[in-house]
């Protein structure tokens, strides 16, 4: 997932039309210019809740924004130091309503969200104050569904026109940039008008291929999984002493949740994928290394991965990483026998049944 | 009888069949015994693959085949063609393998499908085995045996270990379906409960979910007021944290939303028992069949 910044956000929701506050993106204090008029400072972090932790403010001239750009900079948010931020007029709200634009993936189209209730997380309003409606991708926005929306948002005359523009434009994003969210929160009423007073846009990263424009970004990642993602390989840190290679996601989960309701604490989620090369094998053993304390458990299910091609691999990887943890592998499926074999014969003693093999993991992170 | 492939010698197609994965898979759904009955890749009609003939499009292939349903490898950014072109020559059962399609083709795919009259299978999954008639997809041959259990699963390899298990358990399956880790699948976990209820072999329900979504919460539903069958549960994930996508694109718990417990929850009270390990599964089949 590319999480965009506000500004990145802004600047795409100006480009389709909505109307956001003028605002300029400063990191620096020769950035900022003199004026003299009500302003608000935010910083650029990918987190959220950053106005309760004193990321947004209230400027009334440039020494203030000064000030406030340099006491911020200090803010730690979630690990996240901001280097960036959004200077702009600040806004006299009537009210602060919600939109957005998202997959559901129970009616599995997109939806628009809208709430008469904004500024909070929309997850804390009462399903009764949430409009919701699917969007079909071979009708775009229906006339009628404007209408609804807006009467659900008791706007008058003048902003029904302005929402329902500014609900084709949050699906155009969303269809055109292959968003898995594109949010306003909050929509600003004003006296003349609706503005955005912040952006959310989530690219899903299946469709990054398709969009070379987007920045790469790690956000919330840590530095091992993005060392991961790198080699487009699925690895999650957890946070215990046992690591874990199972091919197949279900069974990476399974196998997690097998070790943890025996009483051991799993390192990490890591997904060997489908392969039959040897080498991602060792590539897989050596990332896995780094967060193995005590036992390293390979719970192999051959299909497309043979148990062969993985006993090769488990065998140089040892060879040549000469690890101090302890080591169980389990292979089942496709080519079983000959996998066992070749692990016997460097003295690797693997295991058919996963209960077993669990067993022992358990049994050897106790000692 | 089975679901979805019911008919033995279904002749069926591989789409991306000169790739690495098409042409080992296509190889191996022959050896299974399905009708194999053809190959499309743009640009490589005439020759062939492991004896099975390659043509240049879906229309080609339908014309001399005969085919269908088709089984797609084509790799994500093309993937989505490649459906479009099987619907529109007619093939009406699509089982798609490709992993990394983006949901927003998906939408479109499923509401083209359902326009013209298709059924689409994944993506990203390992497709669909009818014990005893066909395999569409990767599969492993050697886990299936004929026996009583419809098994629906949101997996790929955890779907081989548990299908491996009710197999060595002495009991077997009519159809193994497994719709695929994406945040929209061609056919749900809801529909293959329904149809195993429906399908007569199947006297059991074997059901595999994970975080993510609210299917498994659905199913719990459909279970609860249409489904007299005994039915057993897995989910995977009890341990996964929040906000992390664990593998699947759809595994992933959002706010409060997709875990484990709710699931696991929701089955409870429509009645299914909930297996804690894969093993515990032909376990509380038997005692389920038992008390039939």
């Amino acid at each position: 997932m590319v999480d965009l910044l506000e500004y990145e956000g802004k600047s795409i929701f100006k480009e389709y039309g909505i109307p956001v506050p003028d605002f300029k993106v400063v990191s620096d204090e020769k950035d900022i210019q003199d004026f003299n008029e009500k302003m608000v400072i935010k910083a650029q972090v990918p987190t959220g809740g950053r106005g309760k932790r004193g990321g947004v403010r209230i400027v009334n001239n440039k020494e203030e924004a000064i000030r406030a750009m340099n006491e911020i900079k200090n803010i730690n948010f979630d690990g996240y130091k901001a280097d960036k931020f959004i200077l702009e007029k600040a806004y006299e709200i009537k009210k602060e309503l919600y939109i957005s634009v998202t997959l559901d993936r129970s009616v599995e189209m997109p939806v628009v969200l809208a709430s008469a209730e904004g500024g909070v997380d929309i997850n804390s309003v009462p399903q009764e104050k949430i409009y919701k409606k699917p969007i079909n991708p071979f009708i775009g926005v229906t006339e009628y569904t404007k209408r609804e929306l807006s009467k659900f948002l008791g706007l008058s005359e003048y902003d029904a026109q302005e929402i329902g523009r500014i609900l084709v434009s949050l699906y155009n994003i969303y269809d055109k940039l292959d968003a898995s969210l594109v949010e306003i929160n909050p929509l600003g009423l004003t006296n003349n008008g609706l503005i955005a007073l912040d952006s959310k846009i989530t690219i899903e990263d299946d469709a990054l291929f398709r969009h070379k424009e987007m920045p790469i970004r790690y956000f919330g990642l840590d530095e091992i999984e993005i060392e991961a993602k790198k080699k487009g390989l699925a690895f999650v840190k957890l946070e215990g002493d046992i690591g874990i290679i199972a091919n197949g996601a279900g069974l990476n989960m399974a196998t997690i949740d097998l070790i943890a309701q025996a009483g051991g604490r799993p390192a990490n989620f890591f997904d060997l994928g489908g392969t039959d090369d040897p080498e991602k094998v060792i590539q897989a053993i050596e990332l896995a290394s780094k967060v193995t304390n005590k036992v390293l458990f390979i719970n192999i299910f051959g299909g497309v991965t043979r148990c062969d091609t993985v006993a090769r691999g488990v065998v140089k990887a040892i060879n040549e990483l000469k690890p101090k943890f302890k080591l169980v592998v389990r292979i089942r499926g496709a080519n079983e026998e000959e996998g066992r074999k070749i692990l016997l014969e460097n003295g690797i003693d693997s295991m058919l049944n996963l209960d077993d093999a669990v067993d022992r993991v358990i049994k050897l992170a106790g000692e | 009888m089975a679901i979805i492939v019911t008919e033995k010698g279904l002749p069926v197609i591989v789409q991306g069949i000169t790739g690495h994965q098409g042409s080992f898979h296509a190889s191996q759904m022959k050896a299974f015994g399905t009708n194999v009955v053809g190959g499309v890749t743009p640009g490589k009609g005439g020759t062939s693959i492991n004896g099975i003939p390659v043509f240049d499009s879906v229309k080609d292939a339908v014309k001399e085949t005969g085919a269908k349903a088709s089984v797609v490898f084509v790799p994500a950014p093309y993937a989505p063609d490649a459906v479009i072109e099987a619907i529109d020559s007619g093939i009406k059962l699509v089982v798609i393998i490709t992993e990394h399609i983006p949901f927003h083709d998906m939408t479109k795919l499923k509401l083209y499908a359902k326009l013209m009259g298709a059924r689409l299978v994944g993506p990203n999954g390992p497709g669909i085995t009818s014990v005893g008639i066909a395999k569409l997809g990767i599969m492993p041959n050697s886990i299936f045996k004929p026996g009583p259990i419809g098994v629906v699963s949101r997996s790929g390899t955890l779907t081989y270990e548990i299908v491996n298990t009710i197999s060595e358990a002495g009991l077997g399956e009519t159809t193994v379906i497994g719709i695929g880790g994406d945040q929209v699948v061609g056919t749900t976990m809801q529909e293959a409960v329904k149809m195993f209820q429906q399908d007569e072999a199947t006297k059991a329900i074997v059901v595999v979910g994970e975080i993510g979504g609210t299917a498994e919460e659905e199913t719990a539903e459909i279970i609860k007021n249409e489904v007299n069958k005994p039915v057993v549960a897995f989910i995977a994930g009890r341990y996964a944290p929040p906000g992390k996508r664990m593998g699947h694109a759809g595994a992933i718990i959002t706010g409060n939303k997709g875990t484990a417990q709710s699931k696991i929850q929701a089955f409870q009270e429509a009645g299914v028992m909930v297996a804690s390990k894969p093993s515990e599964i032909p376990v509380l089949l038997r005692q389920k069949l038992a008390s039939v």
